[in-house]
């Protein structure tokens, strides 16, 4: 049998960091990347007789992802301890929800080459997230850091509907743009407010029973778990293929070697010891509360698109590329604010803009610059100050120490020369310098114009105004 | 000179008069009248610690000479007018499970033996807003885990009225500081029994609140569905004076309530006509000291006397609420005390070569045995394939329990029952046997389970002259008719005015 007698099955359990301005038990600040140990209390530090308050904005946030994303919102949770031994984990309990979950029942839809297909959600619950160790920063040794103990997390679990690592890209993709719209979480994968655990098994095409499976924990970035999920699903096939079995257990994504590697021994299996969190009362949430988010989730991804379409005349592909990031979609709109064109903004962010990002491995939310400083790029090509040419070069430049347009056009020397004299000067001496062209251009051979004016930006770097150049050249060539 | 000297004042009679066996209204009574000054009444508290700590052991942490320097601050301040709240200047005790800020809080365990708090538990802080002093932080059992405070790291407390019995626990240091006259009043904890039972061997006054009347934030976690802060006190006014101060919502313990203050010194009525009495017969079967069983039927009587209606009834459930309450305790215990695991704070070992020797030995080395085997019970309940078994079918008892009070309730105003079977017993004699240990608590158990309130009230003593206590059961937040019950009978009875503790040794 090959590979292609093979179904692969994927399930993702997305943890997000919830962007409330305190912790989920205490009032400390959640902000990333404090000095170690100064976001912290006695509560999330789990001194002794400390106690957990449930931050009602966390609870609010989960109901927005959950509504975002179909579910049915229980009016009655509850939250539950899982215990187990971790130096970042204070209390050595982690407070989550294990039989009750906030949300459950929901679904999204991702899409690949026109075709829709649906996702189950699970469930989503509220927990804590734990803190960090740093190793070795010290010498040996490990140091503990709980600025992050206690940062609100809401885990969406999905049912094991994907069957490839695009779908998985895609739903994480569809599950990040969902999230960001709602203002929940930033999503920050680089900071790991956004990770996933990836299930993976294989199984023969038409089999009802799914494969043993196997569970690669905190993934964060989609390019990992794109490789993580091809690496693992023809590893899995191998030992089917050579009669072996899979073993559950969860795995170590190595992105040097991309390869995985065991995480646990068998009989290390963890029994985390589930039971209600007896410091904490039920939530109990009216039917109000739940309508009351309900109307006023701001715009998802899909009416923003179906407005792209229709306000800003964009292409079904322009607007859903353009919508499928909120920060990509917030710069569209505040870039268009100020230059007012649609088009070139589209354009601008979905070729140069996303190639970049492509090229560095930047998501979105990593642009430097500002949408004024786009906009401000589009109006300078529009008043013929810079050519498209030099735009591209401003926009590299943009990536790289962001500032001000018109500065880095400046300070570069890269204004257009739209000096009649200037570009007359330049003309003269392409025509002198290439007198076939000249005789090709009478000949009837047009793309010879196009060869000169080519040449003419080559000589002046690029910022000849290229429609003075066309114009000229003409006059020259027909005199 | 005599040191105590000073401290022996006349009172009107022209007797000689020892301040600290007066209780907290009465020491109120005397600073209102400037027949005392603050000064003087923490001196005279501190002075006793000197005498009697020696062969009581109540403390961990004796606090008399900073105590007395905070009188004398506090005086001045009262004397200047910057200070009027009424009680400033009283002294108290607190049990070590109970967070101060600056003074250890060692839950009478090696695992906390350095061990000071960051913060203030509320309790304390709402002390400290009545300008009360902090006379010395308690003996107790190890985590609260005990019935007769053998199972502190530090030191067996004795039982003021016979050195060689054991005061109760777990807050025993609380109970024979408050009967020995160390400590004016002060604050225990009770998970199952562990102020009532205490306050009952050592012949004062022990109050559980209804749980959530009282703000747990500061309190080290036994078991969060379980305990609560209360009073233990010389008598029952006392008690409604202190519960008057700790009680409230906080808004740092989701569970406490939100909930009208009340004043409970005006349910101090002395009238119980009318009050309808049950006595629970499963109280009263096997397994009860017949000295004690007397004491209760006389006790019964009075209140008869008294015009209170008494009837016999039955708590079917009651046989199961030991075994429920030990599962329950323990699970949640399982989870509460792994936060001590020689990373942040409290004992690490040094003997370790990785991180499970850091966990295992700094626990196996920091935890008693008595803690140990609640853990290992605890993490056994709740271990996944016994779960439903136990844990789970334990919360389903405790709702019957629960429900069989409030049938009870709806005929009864209070539930009488003794306190603990027996009186004090010797040191030694049951602390290798867990089992019977556990039995202590059998009579106070299921009001934590039902998170009722309780007051142990003293109602005699035996032939050997060990004191007697009466339970005294309400429903959830009555504890205005539970007081007024209990003072009722305790102004009948006299108990205070007929015994005292004789420091007896044998």
């Amino acid at each position: 049998m090959s590979r292609e007698d093979y179904e692969i099955v994927i399930g993702l359990e997305v943890h997000a960091e919830l962007s409330t301005k305190t912790k989920i038990f205490c009032s400390c600040p959640t902000e990333f990347g404090a000095e170690p140990n100064t976001h912290t209390c006695p509560v999330c530090m789990a001194m002794p007789g400390a106690l957990p308050v449930l931050n009602e904005k966390v609870v609010e946030y989960a109901v927005k992802a959950g509504l975002a994303t179909d579910c049915t919102i229980a009016k009655e949770s509850k939250n539950d301890r899982k215990n187990y031994f971790y130096p970042d984990l204070p209390k050595s309990y982690q407070i989550s929800q294990f039989d009750k979950p906030l949300c459950a029942h929901g679904k999204v839809e991702i899409e690949e080459d026109g075709n829709v297909k649906t996702i189950g959600i699970t469930r989503i619950h509220i927990e804590e997230d734990a803190g960090k160790l740093n190793h070795n920063e010290f010498g040996s040794g490990s140091l503990v850091d709980l600025n992050r103990a206690g940062v609100p997390l809401i885990e969406i679990v999905s049912e094991p509907d994907m069957r490839s690592s695009r779908d998985a890209e895609n739903y994480l993709r569809k599950i990040k743009s969902i999230l960001e719209y709602i203002e929940v979480s930033d999503c920050k994968m680089q900071e790991g407010s956004l990770r996933a655990d990836v299930n993976v098994s294989v199984r023969k095409k038409g089999a009802r029973e799914f494969g043993t499976r196997t569970e690669m924990k905190n993934m964060n970035s989609f390019r990992s778990i794109v490789r993580a999920i091809d690496y693992e699903a023809d590893r899995q096939i191998d030992i089917l293929e050579e009669g072996g079995k899979i073993d559950q257990e969860t795995l170590r994504w190595d992105d040097v070697s991309g390869r995985t590697f065991s995480m646990r021994d068998k009989e290390d299996a963890q029994d985390y010891r589930y039971f209600p969190e007896p410091d904490l009362v039920a939530i109990r949430l009216s039917d109000e509360y739940i309508e009351n988010i309900r109307k006023n989730l701001p715009e998802l991804p899909e009416s923003r698109k179906k407005r792209y379409l229709e306000e800003y005349k964009l292409t079904e592909k322009e607007s859903k590329m353009l919508t499928s990031s909120k920060y990509m979609s917030n710069i569209f709109e505040e870039a268009l604010k100020i230059c007012g064109n649609a088009k070139a903004v589209a354009n601008w962010l979905l070729s140069d803009v996303s190639r970049i990002l492509n090229e560095k491995e930047l998501e979105p939310d990593q642009i430097p610059f500002t949408a004024q400083d786009l906009a401000k790029m589009i109006i300078l090509i529009e008043k013929g100050t810079i050519s498209s040419a030099i735009g591209k070069k401003v926009l590299e430049e943009l990536f790289e120490n962001p500032k001000d347009p018109e500065k880095i056009i400046e300070e570069k020397g890269w204004i257009q020369i739209s000096d009649e004299g200037a570009i007359k000067e330049v003309v003269m001496k392409i025509l002198d310098n290439n007198p076939q062209s000249i005789a090709d251009f009478k000949a009837g051979k047009d793309r010879a114009l196009g060869f000169l004016v080519g040449q003419a930006m080559k000589e002046t770097k690029g910022k000849a105004n290229p429609k003075m150049l066309n114009e000229m050249f003409l006059e020259e060539l027909n005199k | 000179m005599d040191p105590h000297k000073n401290l022996n004042i006349l009172c009107e009679e022209g007797k000689q008069m020892d301040i600290t066996k007066l209780t907290v209204h009465e020491l109120q009574e005397k600073l209102k009248a400037k027949e005392l000054t603050i000064t003087e009444i923490t001196k005279a508290y501190a002075d006793n610690i000197e005498k009697y700590e020696k062969d009581v052991q109540a403390f961990i942490t004796p606090l008399g000479n900073e105590a007395v320097k905070k009188a004398e601050e506090i005086q001045e301040k009262v004397e200047n007018g910057e200070i009027n709240t009424p009680l400033a200047g009283i002294p108290i005790g607190i049990k070590d499970n109970i967070c101060t800020k600056g003074v250890r809080t060692t839950c009478a365990s090696k695992m906390l033996e350095n061990f000071i708090s960051p913060y203030n538990a509320t309790v304390v802080e709402k002390l400290e807003e009545q300008n009360l002093i902090n006379l010395g932080k308690l003996n107790m059992d190890e985590f609260a885990m005990g019935a007769s405070t053998e199972y502190s790291y530090f030191q067996k407390t004795r039982n003021p009225w016979n050195l060689n019995t054991v005061p109760g626990g777990s807050s025993g240091g609380s109970a024979a500081a408050v009967a020995s006259n160390m400590v004016p009043w002060a604050l225990g904890s009770d998970t199952g029994g562990s102020i009532r039972q205490p306050a009952s061997f050592c012949g004062i006054v022990g109050l559980k609140p209804t749980y959530g009347l009282v703000s747990r934030y500061g309190l080290v976690a036994f078991a969060s569905s379980l305990d609560q802060i209360g009073p233990i006190t010389k008598d029952v006014e006392d008690a409604a004076i202190l519960l008057n101060i700790i009680t409230g919502h906080d808004e740092r313990d989701t569970t406490s309530v939100n909930k009208e203050k009340v004043d409970y010194t005006k349910a101090l009525k002395n009238d119980v006509k009318g009050l309808k009495i049950g006595i629970p017969k499963q109280y009263f079967g096997e397994g009860i000291n017949p000295e004690v069983k007397e004491k209760l039927e006389e006790a019964i009587e009075k209140y008869k006397e008294l015009g209170a209606t008494v009837e016999e009834c039955s708590l079917d459930i009651a046989d199961y609420a030991l075994a429920t309450y030990y599962i329950i305790a323990c699970a949640e215990a399982s989870s509460n005390l792994g936060r001590f695991d020689g990373i942040r704070y409290g004992y690490r070992t040094e003997n370790f070569s990785n991180l499970k020797d850091i966990y295992r030995n700094s626990r196996s080395e920091g935890f008693g045995s008595e803690v140990k085997r609640r853990i290992i019970l605890g993490t056994y309940v709740l271990s996944s394939g016994y779960y439903d078994a136990y844990y789970k079918k334990a919360q389903q008892v405790r709702t019957l329990v629960k429900r069989e009070f409030d049938k009870a309730f709806d005929k009864y105003d209070v539930l009488l029952t003794p306190t603990s079977p027996s009186v004090a017993f010797e040191i030694g004699t049951r602390s290798n046997n867990p089992l019977e240990m556990y039995l202590a608590d059998i009579c106070t158990v299921s009001v934590n389970i039902a998170g009722l309130p309780g007051i142990s009230v003293p109602c005699g003593v035996d032939s050997k002259g060990m004191p007697i206590g009466m339970q005294l059961i309400g429903n959830r937040f009555s504890e205005e008719t539970l007081i007024n019950a209990a003072y009722t009978y305790e102004q009948e009875v006299k108990f205070r005015e007929k015994y005292s503790p004789e420091f007896k040794k044998f």
